[in-house]
């Protein structure tokens, strides 16, 4: 067997599983890679080694290993609730808490078999972009341990581009799939919101968070979203329809004819007049994927979209607005942190303390913002005005779809910044997602698939498709990953600088 | 407990003019919750009527339950509210232990249903209340705070929660303020209540159990000098469960409120809490004024469209309602709107109704539940439709008079029978040999007996002192034990004492 496990892609772990690896085998090299590698990288939170053997040794009884995804590894952002396991949503006011529930995400890939390695790093209750904000320590980027490995879901991208994982699920509010995804140099996939049930996600804003996959090529990110996709009658905003058909569509996306196909490039992010932000080698590596795209037949256009100027001051009033409503319930009374209940503090005392010890300064800043732009005298003003743009957004979306199929643009406007840099600076690492803000707002779908490397680290292309068309994000991306991997010879992953401690897996 | 000052009540009335204004909170009979699938039974020991949705545990999410949002509309409809054809839930933010997720799911400016109205009667006039908005929320839990003397928080050792209730549906029913009732200001208020109630059990969306919490109160009441155009200042008296504490609520609130606008003090607007022991109110926290909700649409329920077709579906299969009601059985039994209010308070017209529809006659079976079966429940102090004995069962009684197998006085006794557990009417009659006597031997031999017996009085009837007779009646009664019908022994001794 060969020694690489933790850098094969789902697909050939599934070939090998058939092949007779068994799940316990592969669980226990990524295992132990975690054991080795993690301590430098930080990307788990909570690792139950034992667990994760037994229940792969149980998979691999029922003989099921090899088909579907049975006996596939797979990492959870700690913001999913698994029963029985501690999930803290990287906050310390949930430590030690282990939910007697699982989310459906979390349900539905135990039913189809997978194993969990462990629940990952996140910044917290997913307010970030860097990971810097987790209660529990940084995470570093694999391409380079000095740079953030994106955020809000860094332990994630983390996990999967350093081989601790195979892949992994993410959650994404404003970008926190695509934005980590595309700076470790992963594929990431944001679906239409309501098409991935939220039931169990530890909610940050409702009406943007949506669960999706995080992985190393995107036919696996096509098989992990159809894993997890689909209606749940748990969740309100869920859509009642069949569960897509990606999986395919990354195929065939994959042989590279993309005649007919109209794609639109968004002037607002990163084109004519909007670079401010934007690193000269992002744009190139933009520019080059374009050209790539259109040479295998795609019609490129540029459009306009105005109100996507004005995603990032409505993003920051909606989602703080729900978030300091969700981080109510977080009081000290039920579960969790509590502090100062000894008998010299009355209730709201003991409320405010939980509060003020178990939330960090972001999460603070977040419910202070939202807070306020609740407020009565200042809800129209803020909320309101917010809800609008919200409007214009997804009309200007809806307008660019009467004449594209797909639109196209940056992920992230830099690649990964190093550790530190913008901590002080809220506004500048607000600005990480500029480009992602857009398909958050509209609920639209989008992709982030690696287009090349800056300075030495990954660059993300971002393919948004119309609502519930989520297909043609897989489609576009599998065309462009497809022609870059034919052109370099080799994955995209491939270019990782490998560390030394990689360990000999497959033992049997 | 209360020092404040008081006006007599016929005093208030020569200075001030009330509106009065109602909010009441109904909990839906729905077998499960609000936003999960728990169980509502009541009584269920602490906690355990509770899941991930319902503690507010993160992650959890509402769904909807329809049934609550139909029941809703059908009372909307039948309050003649407008449908809305597009609502929303809305979260109202607040802090406090019995509220799971930090917030309680309500309906803000989007209701289910607005601009209704009900007419409520008192005294033979007509009151028309104006219902500004029925909505769809969920419970709280329930606070049980341990140690202390007040049972409040303050001074408490510890604090328990209960969550069962938490997410139980609750429509809250709004009136717009109800100025022009003058005196009668604390009846109309209870006759609304007691008029919703009565809509709410026809209904069937409610088991309307005042004293389980199923239906609560806050009553508004202000004072305006008569003949001001403004309206005053009001108070909110929050948690006023049951009929008789509304009228009293109001009219402490009338009393209170005078004796502090006589001495030129302000009212304050605030939240009092009412204590049905005394009939007074107190002062709630003043904090709660400057509670600011941040109300907005709650995002993880999608709004609610009811299709018009549908709410005419409702509104056509929408049961007789009471007013409605009373008026058609008024005419069928006969009887006056004021005999029919009698009915009403009494809480008889369903009883009557349903001893009508096993056969007794209207006059029969309101003579009967309004004249000894309203003496029992009075001696036993609980309401009539608390007794243990059924409409069929007062018909089968009434049919046992009416064809002449007891009288009265035997009726009464097989009522202990039935109400002791015994069995029917027939029944009872039968084990305690209740019948009574027809022309038998047996009541042949004591008529015999009491002539007998009794010389000088059938002398004195021979003599053509007929109301003497009277004492030898009561002599045969008496010997057999009330079973005898007087009517028949006094024509046997008739036959007897004038034929001869
Ligand atoms: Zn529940």
């Amino acid at each position: 067997m060969s020694t690489s496990f933790t850098s094969m892609t789902v697909s050939e772990l599934q070939a090998a599983l058939a092949d007779g690896a068994t799940s316990a085998d592969v669980t226990r090299t990524y295992l132990d890679r975690i054991e080795a590698e993690d301590g430098v990288l930080g990307a788990y939170l909570h690792v139950d080694p034992e667990a994760a053997l037994e229940r792969a040794a149980a998979v691999d009884a029922s003989g099921k290993a090899g088909t579907g995804l049975a006996g596939i590894p797979v990492a959870l952002k700690d913001v999913v609730v698994t029963e029985g396991i501690p999930t803290t949503s990287g906050s310390r006011i949930l430590e030690g808490w282990k939910p007697p529930y699982d989310a459906t995400v979390a349900a539905r890939l135990a039913a189809a078999g997978t194993v969990l390695l462990g629940k990952t790093n996140m910044d917290e209750f997913a307010m970030g972009s860097s990971t810097e904000n987790s209660a529990y320590g940084v995470t570093r980027n694999p391409w380079n341990p000095e740079r953030i490995p994106g955020g809000s879901s860094g332990g994630s991208s983390a996990a999967v581009a350093g081989g601790l994982a195979p892949w992994a699920i993410g959650t994404d509010t404003g970008g926190s799939i695509r934005q980590p995804a595309a700076l470790t140099g992963l594929v990431g996939h944001k679906p239409t919101y309501g098409s991935v049930s939220r039931y169990g996600l530890i909610a940050f804003s409702s009406s943007l968070d949506q669960a999706g996959p995080m992985a190393r090529t995107v036919l696996d990110a096509a098989l992990l979203h159809e894993a997890i996709g689909g209606h749940d009658p748990l969740d309100s905003t869920s859509i009642d329809v069949p569960v897509p058909v990606l999986a395919e569509c990354a195929r065939r996306g994959a042989e590279g004819d993309l005649s007919g196909l109209k794609v639109g490039v968004v002037r607002e992010l990163g084109g004519q007049g909007h670079t401010d932000g934007y690193e000269q080698g992002v744009l190139d590596r933009f520019t080059e994927a374009v050209a790539l795209l259109e040479s295998m037949g795609a019609e490129v256009r540029e459009v306009s979209c105005p109100a996507f100027d004005l995603a990032l001051p409505a993003y920051y009033l909606i989602a703080p607005s729900e978030a300091s409503s969700n981080l109510s319930r977080f009081d000290g009374v039920r579960y969790g942190l509590r502090v100062g209940d000894d008998g010299n503090h009355d209730l709201d005392e003991v409320m405010a303390l939980t509060r003020e010890q178990g939330f960090g300064a972001e999460v603070k800043r977040r419910i202070i913002l939202g807070t306020y732009a609740l407020s009565s005298g200042y809800y129209e003003a803020y909320y309101g005005q917010a809800q609008k743009v919200r409007t214009l957004i997804s009309r200007d979306f809806s307008a660019a779809y009467a004449d594209v199929d797909v639109l196209v643009s940056p992920t992230t406007p830099t690649v990964a910044f190093p550790l530190g840099s913008r901590v002080d600076d809220p506004v500048a690492m607000y600005a990480a997602d500029l480009c992602t803000l857009p398909a958050s707002l509209a609920g639209v779908p989008a992709i982030s698939v690696p287009c090349g490397l800056s300075d030495g680290l990954p660059v993300g292309f971002q393919v948004m498709a119309p609502a519930l068309a989520d297909e043609r994000c897989y489609q576009v991306a599998a065309a462009l990953e497809a022609a870059q991997d034919a052109a370099r010879g080799s994955r995209f992953l491939d270019q990782l600088p490998r560390r030394d401690a990689e360990p000999v897996g497959g033992a049997a | 407990m209360s020092t404040d000052t008081l006006v007599d009540y016929d005093q208030v009335l020569t200075r001030y003019e009330p509106v009065i204004g109602l909010e009441t909170h109904v909990e839906l009979g729905t077998a499960s919750k609000m936003f999960c699938g728990c169980s509502t039974t009541f009584g269920a020991e602490p906690n355990t009527q509770t899941c991930p949705v319902c503690l507010g545990l993160p992650g959890s999410l509402p769904v909807a339950n329809a049934m609550a949002i139909e029941s809703t509309i059908r009372i909307g409809l039948a309050l003649g509210c407008r449908i809305a054809t597009w609502s929303r839930f809305a979260r109202k933010n607040y802090f406090y232990p019995d509220i799971p997720k930090g917030f309680q799911t309500t309906q803000y400016d989007e209701p289910l249903c607005t601009a209704g109205h009900l007419d409520v009667e008192v005294d033979g006039e007509t009151y028309r209340v104006e219902i500004e908005r029925v909505h769809l929320e969920e419970d709280t839990g329930k606070n049980l705070h341990v140690g202390g003397a007040t049972g409040r928080i303050h001074g408490a050792d510890h604090s328990l929660i209960d969550y069962n209730r938490a997410g139980i549906p609750l429509v809250e029913i709004v009136t717009r303020p109800i100025p022009g009732a003058g005196a009668k200001a604390p009846e109309v208020a209870k006759a609304y209540v007691t008029e919703l109630r009565e809509i709410l059990l026809a209904l069937g969306v409610s088991e309307v159990r005042m004293e389980q919490g199923n239906l609560r109160c806050d009553v508004n009441t202000s004072l305006a000098p008569i003949g001001s155009l403004e309206w005053g200042t009001r108070t909110e008296t929050k948690n006023v469960n049951s009929l008789r504490s509304v009228e009293r609520a109001v009219r402490f609130e009338m009393r209170r409120q005078a004796a502090l606008l006589d001495e030129g003090t302000r009212i304050l607007q605030e939240t009092r809490h009412f204590h049905e022991d005394t009939g007074t109110t107190s002062p709630g926290r003043s904090k709660e004024e400057a509670t600011d909700y941040r109300y907005f649409p709650e995002p993880d329920l999608v709004p609610v469209a009811p299709d018009e077709e549908w709410v005419a579906k409702l509104a056509a299969m929408l049961p007789e309602l009471p007013a409605a009601r009373r008026s058609r059985l008024s005419d069928e039994w006969g009887i006056t709107p004021t005999e029919m209010a009698w009915l009403v308070n009494a809480g008889a017209v369903e009883l009557v109704s349903d001893t009508v529809a096993a056969g007794a006659s209207p006059s029969d079976a309101r003579k009967w539940w309004l004249g000894e079966l309203a003496r029992r429940a009075n001696d036993a102090g609980t309401d009539l439709s608390d007794l243990a004995v059924t409409p069929a069962q007062v018909a089968e009684l009434i049919g046992l008079i009416s064809a002449g197998t007891i009288n009265d006085q035997l009726a009464r006794q097989a009522l202990d029978g039935v109400l002791a557990g015994e069995g029917g009417p027939a029944a009872v009659v039968e084990a305690r040999g209740l019948a009574v006597m027809g022309d038998s031997d047996e009541l042949v031999a004591a008529v015999d007996a009491a002539i007998e017996a009794n010389p000088d009085v059938a002398e004195k009837v021979r003599g053509g002192k007929v109301q003497a007779i009277g004492a030898l009646v009561g002599a045969v009664m008496k010997t057999t034990r009330g079973k005898a019908d007087a009517a028949t022994v006094k024509r046997m001794l008739e036959e007897r004492l004038t034929a001869s």
